[in-house]
């Protein structure tokens, strides 16, 4: 690990004021953070901890909403009474994911922010843009069994990790941020960023900003929602596959839905294609089937990831059956 | 008095682990220590051109950087003995030329003040290679498979009776298949760590190893300094399961540095160090084929198993041995290939061979057995070997039998539907899968020294030491069984090569080796007080012959007037004594390997003349082994639920029942078999070892992504012994428990896997996406 210098900020200003220098990094529950600094994958000469920062408060809002600190710890968010009856798929994502003393520190920004776990990124002896803009991708003529389908470029084919994002993805959260001209707010799906020609560059956050609150807006069918993780073992394990799905059905017709992917993308991956072929049409079977091959339409498979197209299909055609099967 | 052997005695060093005082490799305190950090090679094959140590150099902090430009000369142990301990890489001796053979080899070390600092001054050291193009991918490079001459210790890997190609070619029944097997890491908890202290040219080294006395005679040879100036001490080691069974470089290059720059040096492996430099199970191909006529009787067995191994030494993974004489056929052939490839070195991993050979041979069986229609445990029974057919043997002890039944009885195999894919629980496939389990019984030479202190508690020293297994509890409770004392009155001291000479943990040996010498040093000690008590006008028991008397309680006492006594204590009081010791060697080997006399008058020598007049050992030593063959047997079952839409498994039960001789302790052995049936578990369905498959590095090198089985994973686990001791292995009726758990057990899964789903998967791990493929 490469030395660095620690101050701990005392306020959002103070904090935002310390990230011009000496490429800083924030770090909260370091859940993350830490394990790349150890390997050398992230050389920040300064951190700054902003563990003190006042952003540990889940609120309902008027309009139905809520609004999440974003140094709420996984654990808390997912035990929040009004996040388990209002938004169910948050709960169940982030309660799918890690393992419970990870939760316990990992925040919801630290989670936004998380980056990829392809091996090949965590590996300094191999090639990867991410890592290493311009030394290639070792994970498109390797092991890529773990890699993304959709969203891939030619530079990078590493999934996106998070389970929360992608419930958050499918219920079109507003990320908040505030920098050193004020506040502004980033609609989920603008946030993180497909590789394309640039995979280093993976969020729409400047390097002086800090992300404040993430707000869930109000959707009157979020209470019918769900997420399925698909892995190799029951604990602990990123998703081969997942899909967050929210459902709005009356008279056994699909008024509203919301789909996205996790395991699959190089992002968290909102489906639009999955819920124009969903919103109309009769609850069922053969609708969610369709509605499976149109969220998996674009996937480009790899040498020894082709299967997670089928699968998140399946995955997908499960967990719409689920809420679909929900009184 | 009671017997404390069998009883579920709480291990004697449960406190000191869970409170965190016993003190593993790297946490003895040492005095200056300084921290050495291995940096380890980014290519795959090729030579060092340049290390570039300048920047790094300047970093606060840094003692020295060991190259092979600047280090010590090491020396192959050529012509050492063979039973004192192997060097894994026996064409790499750490440190000694530029040649690079795989990724993450160690080729050099930062010696820093701080362990941080260390670690910072290796990211910036520079070095440069001339990379030639490494040897890479198992399949592919099956081709250029060759026979070796022999496995492990010399075992037979080419073995052959009758004709096994004519019998195929003319049976009712037939099944060929191949089975394939990754390469899985043994991920003890604890990295291999080593400090090194010298104190002039007396060398010490606190040591993470299946092997004291196998570390110290290397450690000896290879740095061309006298045995008794070294000194190698494991009090407590976190796991090895083999990988610590051969030695790696970790504790040369600690004693190197340490001699080097003139401090203790301490080097603990990172994870990502452990997969790639201190050994891990071959990956196999293995094709079996099996004839049957049209009852179910086997008439040949056919086994031929291709594994890999370095360009640095040679380890063959024997996964047919266990096939020579697991079912009787007339008919077999086993066969053993290698293929060389720019990887670290294999070694034996947790029932080597066994593990993965039961694997392949027992999913065969289950073939088979849908092939006849007949119920695969009736297969079993069909072809149950009554006695070791290719070395013409009777078994020392076999229950299998019972086993299968008792098996079946506790997983339910009745409500098993033979047909599969059609039986559901919910939205689940329901199936049943059951294999056999066997590991070989090892016994080897051993040594104890045991002392009766006068005030009233007693001492064995043992050069063994206990991996996590029980064995000091084990060791305490014969001891106290034979001194007649109770088992908070006796301490075991083990894993420190002062001690008296003693097997090294691996082959599930350290019961049946070092329980007899233990329990033989005890009885010497205590016969001596006897002697004296006799001998001494004083004693109550003046004048009776040693043969009236018994022990208890730390008491002697008449056998038929047990009033009629005294203490051990009043003994050695009467007679101004602190202290009454034995020592005791037995030298018995169940395997093929000569007895070797120490040298004459090395302290090894003097237990071997002790040991002539000691009468358990002479019991145990006159005892005629060679008509028997020694083998556990076991029988594994398992029930699963897939999910047929997502092909996730969720094992609902398993069930192992061991026939392993007699028992020593409950709770120590109930530990050992279910971690071994979940080793196999994980083996079974996500254990896995992936290498990139253009440079052929590893890829999945850490916990992260190597997945061993979570508590979530793991279902109900019943475990039964038959506990029926073994008449001939030892006084102590004892076999080896450590690696039967893991063996059939990934068969039994993947053989409920296919019994719920009909598909059956023939390369490990069983992953959903094999599952819906």
């Amino acid at each position: 690990m490469q030395p660095f210098k620690y101050i701990r900020a005392q306020d959002n200003q103070a904090a935002i004021g310390a990230t011009g220098i000496n490429e800083a990094k924030f770090i909260a529950g370091g859940t993350n953070m830490l394990d790349l600094m150890k390997l050398n994958i992230e050389t920040p000469k300064q951190l700054v901890d902003i563990n003190k920062l006042s952003l540990y408060k889940i609120e309902e809002l008027l309009n139905g909403g809520i609004r999440i600190g974003a140094l709420v710890k996984n654990s808390d968010l997912a035990y929040n009474p009004v996040i388990i009856k209002n938004y169910p798929v948050v709960s169940e994502a982030l309660l799918s994911g890690a393992s419970p003393q990870l939760r316990n520190m990992a925040t919801t920004g630290g989670n936004l922010m998380q980056r990829t776990r392809c091996p090949y990124f965590y590996s300094t002896d191999f090639a990867c843009n991410k890592r290493d803009p311009g030394s290639g991708c070792a994970a498109i003529t390797g092991y890529n069994r773990m890699n993304a389908v959709l969203g891939t470029s030619d530079k990078c084919i590493a999934t996106h990790p998070s389970d929360m994002c992608v419930a958050m993805a499918a219920l079109g959260a507003i990320i908040y941020v505030q920098g050193p001209k004020g506040v502004r707010s980033i609609p989920f799906a603008d946030f993180h960023l497909l590789p394309g020609q640039t995979p280093q560059i993976e969020h729409n956050l400047k390097q002086d900003e800090l992300i404040t609150h993430v707000e869930l807006p109000p959707l009157s069918f979020a209470s019918k929602s769900h997420y399925l993780k698909v892995r190799d073992r029951a604990s602990y394990e990123f998703a081969l596959t997942s899909a967050a799905v929210a459902l709005d059905i009356q008279g056994g017709a699909i008024k509203g839905a919301r789909v996205a992917l996790g395991g699959v993308g190089t992002k968290p991956w909102r489906s639009l294609e999955a819920e124009n072929a969903l919103i109309g049409l009769p609850a069922n079977d053969t609708t969610y089937k369709k509605a499976a091959g149109a969220a998996m339409a674009g996937a480009k498979p790899n040498k020894d990831n082709a299967y997670k197209i089928e699968l998140a299909k399946r995955t997908l055609v499960r967990a719409l059956n689920t809420v679909g099967g929900m009184s | 008095m009671n017997e404390s052997v069998g009883k579920p005695v709480d291990r004697v060093d449960g406190r000191l682990k869970v409170t965190g005082a016993a003190t593993y490799a790297a946490e003895f305190p040492v005095k200056n220590l300084a921290y050495g950090v291995t940096i380890t090679s980014t290519i795959t094959k090729g030579r060092i051109k340049n290390i570039d140590t300048r920047a790094a150099e300047k970093i606060p902090g840094v003692i020295g950087i060991m190259t092979s430009e600047n280090c010590m000369q090491i020396h192959f142990p050529a012509g050492s003995d063979p039973g004192a301990g192997k060097y894994a890489e026996k064409d790499l001796l750490p440190l000694q030329n530029d040649r690079v053979f795989y990724g993450g080899q160690h080729i050099a070390v930062v010696v820093a003040e701080t362990f941080e600092q260390a670690e910072y001054a290796a990211a910036m050291v520079k070095i440069d290679y001339n990379e030639q193009t490494p040897v890479v991918g198992f399949e592919k490079n099956t081709s250029t498979a060759y026979k070796p001459a022999s496995g492990l210790g010399g075992a037979e890997t080419q073995v052959k009776r009758g004709d096994a190609d004519a019998a195929l070619q003319t049976a009712a029944i037939k099944t060929e298949e191949t089975y394939t097997t990754p390469v899985f890491s043994h991920n003890a908890m604890e990295p291999h760590s080593s400090v090194a202290v010298w104190d002039g040219d007396q060398l010490t080294v606190y040591d993470a190893t299946q092997s004291v006395m196998g570390v110290k005679a290397l450690l000896s040879t290879m740095l061309a300094i006298p045995p008794e100036k070294v000194r190698v001490i494991a009090h407590y080691i976190g796991g090895g399961f083999g990988s610590k069974g051969f030695t790696w470089a970790n504790p040369f290059l600690a004693a190197m540095a340490a001699k080097q720059f003139n401090r203790p040096v301490k080097i603990a492996l990172a994870r990502q160090q452990v997969y790639s430099t201190a050994g891990r199970r071959t990956q196999t191909s293995q094709k079996i084929s099996l004839g049957a006529d049209n009852s179910g009787k086997l008439v040949a067995i056919k086994h031929a198993t291709i594994s890999e191994t370095s360009f640095v030494d040679e380890f063959v993974e024997t996964a047919g041995v266990a096939t020579t004489m697991l079912y009787s056929s007339p008919n077999l052939d086993v066969s053993h290939e290698l293929v060389r490839l720019n990887r670290g070195t294999p070694c034996p991993m947790r029932a080597p061979g066994e593990s993965v050979g039961t694997y392949s041979l027992e999913v065969a069986m289950d073939e088979l057995a849908y092939k006849l229609n007949i119920d695969p445990l009736q297969l079993r029974l069909i072809n149950y070997a009554e006695m070791e057919e290719q070395k013409k043997k009777q078994f020392s002890e076999k229950s299998l039998k019972e086993c299968y039944q008792r098996g079946a009885e506790a997983i339910g195999w009745s409500k098993r539907t033979a047909q599969p894919g059609v039986t559901k629980e919910g939205k689940y496939m329901v199936g049943y899968g059951m294999a056999t389990a066997t590991y070989p019984a090892n016994r080897s030479a051993s040594s104890a020294k045991a002392t009766l202190f006068a005030d009233g508690h007693a001492e064995i020293l043992c050069g063994t030491q206990d991996i996590g297994t029980g064995t000091y509890t084990i060791a305490t409770q014969i001891a106290a069984d034979a001194f007649g004392l109770p088992v908070d009155k006796v301490i075991v001291k083990l894993g420190d090569s002062i001690y008296p000479k003693a097997a090294q943990s691996g082959g599930s040996q350290v019961t049946a080796s070092v329980g007899p010498p233990i329990r033989a040093a005890a009885l010497g000690a205590v016969d001596k007080v006897i002697k004296m008590a006799i001998a001494d006008s004083n004693s109550p028991l003046h004048g009776q012959k040693p043969e009236d008397i018994m022990t208890g309680n730390g008491r002697i006492y008449l056998k038929n007037n047990t009033d009629k006594g005294e203490t051990l204590i009043t003994v050695l009081s009467r007679n101004n004594m602190e202290k009454v010791e034995a020592d005791a060697k037995t030298d018995v080997s169940t395997r093929p390997s000569q007895p070797q006399s120490a040298p004459t008058g090395s302290p090894e020598a003097k237990i071997e003349e002790e040991s002539k007049t000691n009468e358990a050992v002479q019991e145990d030593e006159k005892t005629d082994r060679k008509p028997y063959a020694f083998h556990s047997f076991g029988a594994q079952f398992a029930k699963v639920l897939v999910d047929p839409d997502l092909g996730t498994i969720k094992v609902d039960k398993i069930v192992g029942v061991m026939d392993i001789g007699k028992v020593m302790n409950l709770k120590t052995a109930i530990n050992q078999i279910k971690g071994g049936m979940i080793f196999g578990l994980g083996m079974a369905l996500m254990e896995n070892v992936q290498y990139d498959p253009n440079n052929g590095r590893i890829v999945t090198r850490d916990l992260a992504q190597y997945l061993v089985p979570v508590h979530a994973d793991i279902p109900e686990i019943e475990v039964q012994f038959i506990d029926q001791p073994d008449p001939y292995i030892s006084p102590l009726g004892a076999r080896g428990i450590g690696e039967i758990g893991v063996t059939g057990m990934a068969a039994a899964i993947a053989n409920a896997i296919y019994n719920a789903t009909g598909k059956r998967v023939r390369d490990l791990p069983i992953t959903p996406d094999k599952l819906i493929a």
